[in-house]
């Protein structure tokens, strides 16, 4: 660690970074799991959902877009902050329409995984059951906007990795919803399966096409370990 | 028909019949004097599954189908991966994803035919079809015979692992995809299924001799009960061997004279049509040379034991030569007759699992192929009650643009209505009706194992309801079981 590097703490644990970090990236290097969606390693980060929100100095900011400081006091893993995010996850599952059981994606999806590590059982609110569009007309991938928790991250992934624009979002509030770069859908769009965007959803929404429950159950990023274990793991470590 | 001849006419309505997997409803027509004049088995929920399918990818057709039936999804999972086999132009899936999915089916049927044998089918042929409920029930079953039971239970259970080491979960799992299999079997796996497979098929042997034992004993009664002839339908494999997972269409007469052969998936609407009736939400397929009238036929295990040529597993191909010998040869057309050939089969089953799990293939790694890539696909299965059609078009998107599913129970349909029709007209006719008679009626039907709830797709619990009702549509009497 460099001589300007700047100390703090997340949760009374004394956390070291260097001064042009996010407070989730120095608690990713420092084995310190804040729960997250939008957020990217390889991205920008975006600050969509929320999921991320930590207390600094006891007021709420994202843990994914605020830097670090010397002498802040994080608060993460609290039974408050818990209860915050299980809303906002539960908010996600009520927005859209989530077949968990048959998609594709469960046992990869983060969101699901989320749910599962913030112990969300049954969702409480209403079902909002609203009409979304899916459009198949690309070869290769495919986009099922019922899974779409607009985290953004295709938006950026194509921006910022693949040099494209894609992706975009239209309307406001709760008409938001992604949109493609053709009137005629995603098979008019310069979108190819190998683009970073084409594989960066966090949920089954923007997928690839013909890979459909290939790995068995059991074997699935999240059948044995919730999610975080990976950044969680490096603490325990070392 | 002279108007009061119809205005005395009575209605007796059962509903549901209990102990059979799903929903189902039962009326009695009676005439003036209380004759039966005709009996019908209702399916009183909708059928809505092959719409929601529609637009959803055809990989995700093998998952997604398997959920309209909590019952046997292993039999809708495995059928819809066939249909999507020929979509993804995998004519021939590899040695290990075949063997895999035969194995899974095999542990699906031993499971359910262990559990309809022992749960739903002994505590009537053990204590009668007039004992009261209190008696009548798997309760008593495990208080008269708890080995039994037990056994029962265990059977189940090694069954049901099979599905989750070959499918992932013992439910609703993802294991078999378009074009093979996502797993194969670890050794370990197989080391545990193979120290029990010799008690299994002990026990499954004993379930049969259990069954044929109680069979002959009653054999006058039990084999007139309910019995009527019709054609039989099935799969068989190429050269006329019983064969639970693939093979082409069979249809014999009830006199054991062949009405079609060696029919492939893909041409079944040229040999079977579906008719429907204004009164039912379900199906009634019939044999298109035949017509409606007449070419109504059963499916199932006495179907196959009926159709195929030989078994290709020493027991139950022992057992199935005792078994036709009752009719020489010919056809067995009687209703309780589903019973001893679905232990048949159970027997056959072990057999097939002991003979799988001693193959190495099972631990091969080529588990996935394709070719050429077309947009209809169809295929079949013996599911463990009957033949199970499923048929799909996709189109360049790999989207699902129609399904039509025939399944076992519709299969049945006509031969269920049949039943109860005899049934009714054996033992209920100018008689009072009591929980006994009534309950005939549910053994006749329970001898098809319907699965209610797969055959129209529908939610929902409903109490048992008889009724009793005038040609005028005022409710005579009413009661109310459960
Ligand atoms: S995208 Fe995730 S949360 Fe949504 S249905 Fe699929 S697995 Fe469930
Ligand atoms: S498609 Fe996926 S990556 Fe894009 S905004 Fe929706 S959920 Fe996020
Ligand atoms: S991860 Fe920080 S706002 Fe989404």
């Amino acid at each position: 660690m460099s001589k300007d590097a700047v100390t703090f703490t997340i949760d009374g644990v004394e956390v070291k970074a260097k001064p042009d970090q996010t407070i989730m990236e120095a608690a990713d290097a420092a084995g310190i799991y804040i729960p997250r969606l939008c957020y990217h390693k390889d991205l920008l980060p975006g600050g969509h959902c929320r999921v991320c929100t930590v207390r600094v100095n006891g007021r709420p900011a994202n843990a994914c877009t605020f830097p670090v400081n010397s002498g802040i006091v994080v608060e993460n893993d609290t039974e408050e902050l818990k209860a915050l995010r299980r809303d906002i996850i539960e908010m996600l599952f009520v927005e859209g329409n989530h077949y968990c059981p048959s998609c594709e994606a469960s046992g990869k999806c983060e969101l699901q995984a989320m749910a599962y590590r913030l112990e969300l059982l049954t969702p409480q609110m209403p079902y909002a059951w609203p009409k979304r569009e899916l459009d198949a007309t690309h070869p290769d991938v495919y986009l099922d906007r019922d899974r779409c928790i607009l985290c953004g991250r295709c938006v950026r992934a194509s921006v910022q990795l693949d040099g494209k624009r894609v992706f975009g979002f239209e309307n406001r509030g709760a008409q938001k919803r992604i949109a493609v770069d053709s009137a005629t859908g995603m098979g008019d769009t310069d979108l190819s399966a190998k683009d970073r965007a084409a594989s960066i959803c966090p949920t089954g929404c923007l997928t690839i096409k013909r890979q459909g429950y290939l790995t068995p159950v059991g074997k699935r990023p999240y059948d044995k370990v919730p999610i975080g274990s990976d950044i969680e793991k490096k603490q325990a470590a070392g | 028909m002279a108007k009061t001849a119809t205005q005395g006419k009575r209605k007796i309505t059962i509903n549901p019949v209990t102990r059979v997997e799903g929903h189902g409803k039962v009326t009695l027509h009676l005439d003036d004097a209380g004759h039966i004049e005709q009996a019908r088995f209702h399916i009183i929920e909708f059928r809505g599954f092959e719409r929601f399918v529609q637009g959803r990818f055809y990989w995700e057709a093998p998952t997604i189908v398997q959920r309209l039936c909590g019952i046997c999804p292993v039999s809708h999972h495995l059928a819809a991966s066939k249909a999507m086999d020929v979509i993804v132009g995998a004519d021939k899936i590899t040695p290990t994803a075949e063997k895999m999915r035969r194995l899974m089916h095999y542990g699906q049927t031993f499971q359910s035919h262990a559990m309809h044998f022992y749960h739903l089918c002994s505590p009537d042929l053990l204590f009668g079809f007039d004992a009261p409920v209190e008696k009548r029930n798997v309760i008593a079953v495990i208080e008269a015979a708890p080995e039994t039971a037990t056994h029962a239970v265990l059977m189940r259970k090694y069954g049901q692992e099979i599905i989750k080491a070959t499918c992932g979960k013992k439910v609703h799992g993802t294991g078999s995809i378009p074009g093979g299999m996502n797993k194969n079997l670890s050794i370990e796996e197989r080391d545990v299924f193979l120290k029990d497979i010799d008690t299994m098929l002990e026990w499954s042997v004993e379930a049969l001799n259990l069954c044929k034992k109680i069979t002959l004993e009653k054999k006058d009664f039990l084999l007139a009960f309910g019995a009527f002839d019709s054609n039989h339908v099935g799969i068989v494999r190429e050269d006329g061997c019983l064969d639970l997972y693939d093979g082409k269409l069979r249809a014999k007469a009830a006199d054991g004279a062949i009405i079609f052969d060696q029919v492939a998936p893909a041409d079944y609407l040229d040999y079977i049509a579906e008719e429907v009736r204004p009164w039912s939400y379900m199906k009634f397929p019939f044999i298109r040379s035949l017509g409606k009238e007449k070419g109504w036929y059963r499916v199932g295990p006495l179907a196959r034991i009926n159709i195929c040529d030989y078994i290709d597993t020493p027991i139950a191909e022992k057992e199935r030569q005792e078994f036709m010998a009752l009719g020489g040869g010919k056809p067995i057309n009687a209703s309780m007759a589903y019973h001893w050939a679905r232990m048949i089969e159970l027997v056959h089953s072990a057999e097939k699992i002991k003979e799988l799990l001693n193959d190495s293939d099972l631990q091969g790694d080529k588990l996935v192929t394709s070719g050429k890539r077309r947009n209809r696909g169809v295929a079949w299965i013996e599911a463990p009650r009957g033949t199970l059609f499923h048929h799909y078009e996709v189109n360049d998107r790999d989207q699902i643009t129609l399904a039509n599913l025939i399944v076992s129970t519709t299969n049945n349909n006509e031969a269920m209505n049949r039943v109860v029709q005899v049934v009714a007209k054996q033992y209920l006719e100018g008689k009072e009706i009591t929980e006994g008679l009534l309950n005939h009626i549910e053994v006749g039907i329970r001898a098809y194992d319907p699965c209610l709830s797969c055959a129209t797709h529908a939610l929902g619990q409903m109490r048992l309801h008889v009724q009793l009702v005038g040609a005028d549509g005022a409710v005579l009497d009413e009661k109310y079981r459960g």
